[in-house]
């Protein structure tokens, strides 16, 4: 654990700095020391084969609580975030879009979605000009959608129930572009996905992309990289980087595999995974 | 629906929103206690018709013979000498908001009971104490010959009507505590419906107990003649005191060819009301009646409405969401008892325990013979918040008629970590998201309510789940 003073180390740190982080589930360690630095403006892509550690890391990240930090820092915004609650880290600039976002019955996306705005604006029911108008919420969706493909019918669909795969992974970047985070952990959004929604979801994503905007986006496969160009990959092999490098890894990966680390062979993104 | 249920404030709790009690007023207050004296004075003091009186006597020496219930929640700690059984608060009823007396206009005014009506409902009467304070009905129903008064001024200015059906869907034998409402009763609503009349707009009552130790026992009466529907809506609050009060109505429903009746209320007491209701209904050839019965509030709640499906063709279905917070014990359910052929019933339940709150469903479908090509579906779901609370499930099936369809399915389900981490990461606080996850869990029954209840009845929920976060 780092037990300097972090107060002078501001000028060389990164927008989102992941350091030396540990964690481990139901007593066992999958990330096995971890660092890494995000600024935004730029898109990270975290790549590596099944059980390398990857969703331990989204999670650990928004702060799931059954993965526990063993040692390391997160900092963002001057904080060390690993302490904070999931809806605190949110209302400090953070998303993650989940691999297999979570059915709410009875609760409309509309609903869903005013509730995190108003969240994230601080709107605690006191305060109604904090919170936003129906008009202005129209607005803001609108656009959105239609980058999405989706109708106004999703609105009142009730959170991911009976959502296909593409429509769970759309609603998730519909989540994010409302959200308007800092920094966006994008876990797997491209599984389960045909062409054309992985087409409509990294549209969306590039759209948002800025100097505003750091994003780590984490996947198995090199095919959403050929929609959403990172500029850095890296390589996660048994809970450590293995490998850091520009958008050429990801080139170089597609060809190779992940065979020098483990004995997985390169296969093709299967198109539609279970769930 | 698109329906965005608006953030509400809830900084407040029950305590300052229907917690406050006015001083006690009254014109007239029965004796502590339970004996023919009182009943006696209570039927002089309304003026009854000796039948009336006949009948309270008669349902006081039943009450005196049977035995409490002992299959359901704990009743043995209601102490029914130590209750008042009648109260009249003020000398007689308003026509008009302006009519009623200043003190109790302010208690109605702070539950938002005139409000209501003037933004929609047809009409409002409104029980405080034992009596009606408050009613009105547009003229527009009155015109069509809808009656929609008290069940005092039924009696008194519809005998026959009234005669020709009181007592005879819940009879004051058929159990100990509606053998006691039917001893003591007072208001309640009395609705007709004529012929062919469909009231489009629903019909509201308010109940309110204000003083410590008071019994009330409204009852209510409701006849849909042939092709008519009507939905009528009734809402509950009391003040918190030291000791408890006691709530035991009756209600009954006769819903004939081709009507549809629904019944909703959202029961919210203090957490120191014994709630214990006899509410049933009978539907003759191809009628509907449906049962919209939300219970948070009072100590012990036990009420099981029921429909007898009498002719072909009727309907019943039963709704039902109960929360049970700490110290409370909602035992619920419903009834379906099939007596004609081409029946069906539909009971769906959803109850939600939080800090050792307990939640039980117990329901009877019962099949007769002869009641071929019956259909019956019975689902109950229970949410658990915490691993204190309790839900049981005690269903009851009998069936004497091989010719039918009968379902049952059960689930009782806790609020997922993956659930909370969800809606943690979109900025909600865990307080929030289970309060949610909650709304979401009984939206099935809210959609079924006018926005307005249905936005109540969220609030009601969100106070309960976030005022008791510790």
């Amino acid at each position: 654990m780092n037990t300097e003073s972090t107060g002078k180390l501001t000028e060389t740190m990164a927008d989102f700095e992941i350091k030396d982080l540990r964690v481990s589930v139901e007593g066992r360690e999958i990330l096995k020391g971890v660092s890494l630095s995000v600024n935004k403006g730029e898109v990270h892509a975290v790549m590596g084969p099944n059980g390398s550690g990857k969703s331990t890391l989204s999670h650990t990240l928004m702060g799931h609580p059954n993965y526990k930090v063993i040692s390391g820092q997160v900092l963002f915004k001057g904080k060390d975030i690993l302490t904070l609650q999931p809806e605190q880290r949110a209302k400090l600039g953070m998303f993650l879009a989940l691999q297999y976002p979570v059915v709410v019955p009875g609760i409309t996306m509309s609903n869903f979605l005013r509730t995190a705005i108003n969240a994230k604006r601080g709107y605690d029911g006191k305060d109604k000009s904090k919170a936003i108008n129906v008009k202005e919420f129209r607005a803001l969706l609108k656009d959105e959608m239609s980058v999405l493909r989706m109708d106004d019918s999703f609105l009142s669909r009730y959170v991911n129930e009976g959502f296909s795969g593409g429509e769970k992974k759309r609603a998730e970047i519909l989540q994010m572009a409302v959200l308007k985070p800092e920094i966006a952990i994008l876990d797997e959004t491209d599984s389960g996905l045909d062409i054309d929604s992985i087409k409509f979801v990294s549209d969306a994503v590039n759209r948002m992309r800025g100097p505003e905007l750091g994003v780590l986006i984490i996947t198995h496969y090199t095919r959403v990289l050929k929609f959403i160009k990172p500029d850095y990959v890296h390589v996660l092999v048994n809970g450590e980087f293995v490998r850091s490098g520009g958008p050429e890894l990801a080139d170089w990966l597609e060809a190779k595999g992940y065979s020098e680390w483990v004995k997985e062979p390169a296969k093709a993104p299967a198109a539609l995974e279970a769930r | 629906m698109a329906t965005v249920i608006p953030r509400i404030d809830v900084g407040d709790n029950y305590k300052e929103k229907y917690g406050f009690f006015d001083p006690e007023k009254f014109v007239f207050k029965a004796k502590r206690g339970l004996n023919p004296e009182v009943v006696k004075e209570i039927s002089w003091m309304k003026n009854e018709p000796e039948w009336m009186t006949a009948f309270r006597l008669k349902a006081l020496k039943i009450w005196d013979k049977k035995e409490m219930p002992t299959w359901g929640a704990d009743l043995s700690t209601i102490d029914f000498q130590n209750i008042y059984y009648y109260l009249k608060s003020t000398e007689k009823q308003g026509k008009t908001w302006d009519d009623v007396p200043a003190d109790i206009k302010n208690t109605f005014d702070r539950l938002g009971v005139p409000q209501a009506e003037r933004k929609f409902l047809a009409g409002v009467a409104a029980q405080y104490e034992s009596e009606v304070v408050y009613h009105s009905l547009h003229k527009e129903l009155e015109s069509k010959g809808v009656i929609f008064t008290d069940t005092d001024s039924a009696l008194r200015d519809y005998p026959d009507l009234f005669k020709q059906y009181f007592g005879t869907i819940i009879p004051p034998g058929d159990n100990k505590l509606a053998a006691l409402n039917s001893a003591v009763w007072s208001g309640g609503s009395f609705i007709y419906v004529p012929k062919g009349v469909k009231v489009e707009i629903p019909l509201q009552a308010y109940f309110r107990i204000n003083a410590e130790n008071m019994g009330q026992f409204e009852r209510t009466l409701i006849i849909c003649d042939e092709d008519s529907f009507v939905h009528y809506i009734e809402g509950c609050t009391a003040p918190i005191y030291t000791t408890d009060s006691l709530h035991s109505a009756v209600v009954e429903i006769i819903v004939k060819r081709g009507a549809r009746c629904r019944y909703t209320t959202v029961q919210n007491w203090s957490t120191n009301v014994y709630n214990l209701v006899t509410k049933r209904a009978v539907a003759y050839g191809d009628a509907t009646m449906e049962w919209v019965d939300g219970n948070l509030g009072s100590q012990i709640t036990m009420k099981y409405p029921s429909i007898y499906l009498m002719e072909p063709g009727a309907k019943g279905d039963v709704l039902s969401v109960a929360f049970a917070g700490k110290g409370q014990h909602q035992d619920a359910g419903g009834k379906a008892v099939h007596v004609a052929p081409n029946t069906s019933s539909n009971i769906v339940s959803k109850s939600i325990s939080k800090n050792g709150g307990r939640t039980s469903y117990r329901g009877l479908v019962k099949v007769y013979p002869g009641a071929k090509n019956s259909k019956s579906f019975v689902r109950c779901d229970a949410l658990l918040l915490d691993d204190e609370s309790r839900s049981d499930t005690y269903p009851t099936t009998e069936v004497d008629e091989p010719q039918v369809r009968i379902g049952h399915e059960a689930t009782v389900s806790k609020v997922s970590d993956e659930q909370l981490f969800y809606l943690q990461s979109r900025g909600i606080t865990k307080a929030e998201a289970e309060t949610m996850i909650v709304n979401g869990f009984i939206e099935p029954f809210t959609k079924e309510l006018p926005i307005e209840y249905a936005v109540e009845l969220n609030r009601l929920i969100q106070l309960e789940m976030i005022g008791s976060v510790g």
